[in-house]
């Protein structure tokens, strides 16, 4: 990450509105279409202001129909253009997953290669702020399940900021997810532009006792959790996996043959999930490699409850990463 | 117990039209009516005849070939539909794009694909034009802007919209057609997108062809109102039902809904009355079709009643059928000599396409 040049404060809803003014302002075959992506400003606030600088035609709202509006950004990205979508949060975006599936991330192969899809779409994920069931889940590793589309978790500002750019750039679908809790995340970014390779993890936190892997809206805890650790005298490694398709395995297992102890945080439900992708990644090409067994610290298998201590129970948190980390420590 | 109930109805409110938007009314005013009925193509017969028995020749080789185990996967016949497609592509020109479905052989001969590619596509060959990839639901030629068939019944109409989206914010004068069925007036997604075309004025044809059967199942079955023009009609776009068993009458109406689209009007309804001979797919046994509802319709085959009507007016077609159907006989002969000769698709090569090629990298999905 470039760190050259003054930096300034700023917050993740307003380093993806920086990356969606920039990405307009250079290229016009960028739009932006959603729910509530113009008037309103964007359900989270990320378009705020965006439809007086560039207008309605391309800071589009659209009806209550995730269908149409993401198999519209298909149908645009198959002729020249570079939409960005916005679903309001992936739980609605199911109502879009046959367009995703049997056209974003199947036209391409099934035309013999003649029909590349550079379709950008974003939503929000994830729980925390007592929204309930129907707006809280994490369902990255059903997108990041689907040969043919690039699966984006940005966790920090820079990702935020600069990871916009490469997926439009990108000549197949890119699925972004930002998790809701991000967005008021803030802390200082370089002014200039950086560019943000999509292919790699990042480690955050370097270590050598435990890797901890993890990605999107568990990453600030994770990193709370290497604090802990660290203050118990446990240098524990912090792995961001930034892509979730594909997954940056190398960089995994490069970091678990530095510790040879693994943890792996997702608030998804464990099964199925994106850290069951990572553990058996991990018994496939670090068996040799590991001391312990691989931990996993999970969403519980619940639909995602109202009340604040369930909602929290529900959650990966500090406390049980930590212990798994020390049981993993041994 | 008694539920509280309202004394009267609440007062309604008057509408109030988004400002410079045209109401439905308006709409209909500025391009309303039906279109007038066939016998109005001279010049063209010949043309409309020969395209629609290319598709049906093609067609009953197709039935040899599937027979014969030549072909595989599921095959759905157009025999009886084929003045729907010759129709409509009569009224499109190379720019405008077209956007099919898992029944296509017709759309895709109509569009000018040749029937070596296609033939070559079942035959999952390495020369036809999805690469082997597709199959016969799946044909795409992207330098003809046929932009292929989708096999999940009504999940090319959202796309569709977006072609003319494109069009639209750039200004193009082109125009998207998107062909579907009578099952695909009952998804959510064509509902959606003839709400959104409306909504945004896209340069859209919606070619419903009512072949009266969503596989199995009857349109009176599957429809509460199954006057599906009239619902189109109020998504506020003009909507026409049309004999689509008289290849005339389909491309005067597809004209003139092209015309009206190219003219700024929004998007167009069109709703092909039509009928499939075969069953559903080589699968089906077709037991759910009285025979003589079959026969019925056979009696009022598209070729047919073309032939009929260019021998009434006194046009020399029979002299012309006989050179059409050698000329039909030889392309089709050589399409699967062709097919027969292709390489098939390398193993090697099962996960290219899946992305794009990208420098250095190999097969990292």
């Amino acid at each position: 990450m470039s760190t050259a040049g003054t930096q300034e404060t700023t917050t993740y809803r307003e380093a993806m509105r920086e990356a969606l003014r920039e990405a307009m302002r250079s290229d016009d075959r960028v739009f932006l279409m959603g729910e509530d992506v113009g008037r309103y400003g964007g359900c989270f606030g990320v378009s705020l202001g965006l439809l007086e600088e560039f207008g309605p035609d391309r800071v589009r709202d659209t009806p209550l129909s995730e269908s149409a509006f993401v198999g519209a950004g298909i149908g645009a990205a198959l002729a020249g253009m570079r939409p960005i979508v916005e679903i309001m949060t992936v739980n609605f975006s199911l109502l879009a997953l046959d367009q995703i599936l049997n056209n974003a991330a199947t036209l391409l192969h099934m035309s013999g290669g003649q029909l590349p899809v550079p379709l950008v779409i974003r939503m929000t994920t994830g729980a925390g702020r007592q929204l309930a069931a129907q707006h809280s889940h994490s369902l990255e590793s059903f997108y990041a399940h689907i040969p043919g589309i690039r699966v984006l978790a940005p966790a920090t500002l820079e990702d935020a900021r600069h990871m916009l750019a490469p997926a439009l750039a990108d000549p197949d679908p890119v699925v972004i997810f930002e998790h809701g809790s991000l967005y008021n995340a803030s802390g200082p970014l370089a002014p200039q532009a950086a560019s943000v390779d999509l292919d790699h993890a990042a480690v955050r936190r370097p270590g050598d006792a435990v890797s901890l892997i993890t990605y999107g809206g568990s990453l600030p805890k994770v990193l709370a959790a290497a604090d802990e650790l660290a203050a118990d005298g446990v240098d524990a490694e912090v792995v961001d996996l930034r892509t979730l398709r594909p997954l940056d395995a190398g960089t995994v297992a490069a970091s678990v043959a530095r510790t040879h102890r693994a943890v792996v945080v997702d608030e998804a439900w464990r099964t199925g999930s994106v850290a069951a992708e990572v553990s058996a990644r991990l018994a496939e090409e670090s068996f040799y490699e590991l001391d312990a067994p691989v931990e996993r610290v999970c969403g519980a298998e619940v639909p995602i409850p109202y009340a604040r201590r369930l909602e929290e129970a529900a959650l990966p948190q500090t406390a049980g990463i930590v212990a798994a980390a020390h049981r993993a420590v041994g | 117990m008694t539920a509280a109930r309202p004394t009267a109805r609440p007062r309604k409110q008057p509408a109030s039209p988004k400002p410079g938007r045209k109401t439905t009314t308006d709409r209909r005013k500025e391009h309303a009516g039906p279109p007038p009925a066939g016998r109005a193509e001279p010049g063209r017969r010949t043309g409309l005849l020969e395209a629609m028995l290319r598709i049906r020749r093609f067609e009953e080789r197709c039935v040899e070939l599937y027979s014969a185990s030549k072909i595989r996967g599921f095959v759905h016949l157009y025999i009886g539909e084929e003045a729907v497609a010759v129709g409509v592509n009569a009224a499109l020109s190379p720019e405008d794009a077209v956007v099919s479905t898992y029944r296509e052989h017709g759309h895709a001969l109509a569009r000018g694909l040749p029937p070596e590619a296609i033939m070559a596509e079942m035959y999952g060959r390495t020369t036809g034009c999805s690469g082997g990839r597709g199959g016969s639901m799946h044909l795409f030629d992207v330098s003809r802007r046929f932009y292929g068939g989708s096999a999940i019944v009504a999940g090319g109409l959202p796309p569709a919209a977006g072609l003319a989206l494109a069009d639209r914010l750039r200004g193009l004068p082109r125009v998207t057609c998107c062909f579907f069925g009578d099952g695909a007036f009952a998804e959510g997604e064509f509902h959606e997108t003839a709400n959104l075309a409306a909504l945004w004025d896209l340069p859209l044809l919606l070619v419903c062809e009512n072949n009266l059967y969503a596989m199995g199942t009857a349109l009176a079955r599957e429809h509460a109102q199954t006057d599906l023009a009239m619902r189109a009609a109020s998504y506020g776009m003009p909507a026409w039902a049309v004999d689509g068993m008289d290849v005339e009458a389909v491309a005067q109406a597809a004209r003139r809904a092209v015309e009206g689209i190219r003219a700024g009007t929004g998007p167009h309804f069109l709703e092909l009355r039509t009928y499939r001979f075969r069953a559903h797919s080589m699968y089906d046994p077709d037991r759910y079709r009285d025979k003589a509802e079959i026969e019925r319709w056979k009696s009022r085959d598209p070729i047919g009643r073309l032939t009929e009507r260019m021998r009434d007016d006194g046009e020399p077609v029979d002299e012309e059928l006989a050179r059409i159907e050698r000329r039909i006989a030889d392309e089709i002969d050589h399409a699967v000599d062709a097919a027969e000769r292709a390489p098939e698709e390398p193993v090697e090569d099962l996960l290219r396409h899946v992305t794009s090629a990208r420098a250095g990298e190999v097969n990292r999905q």
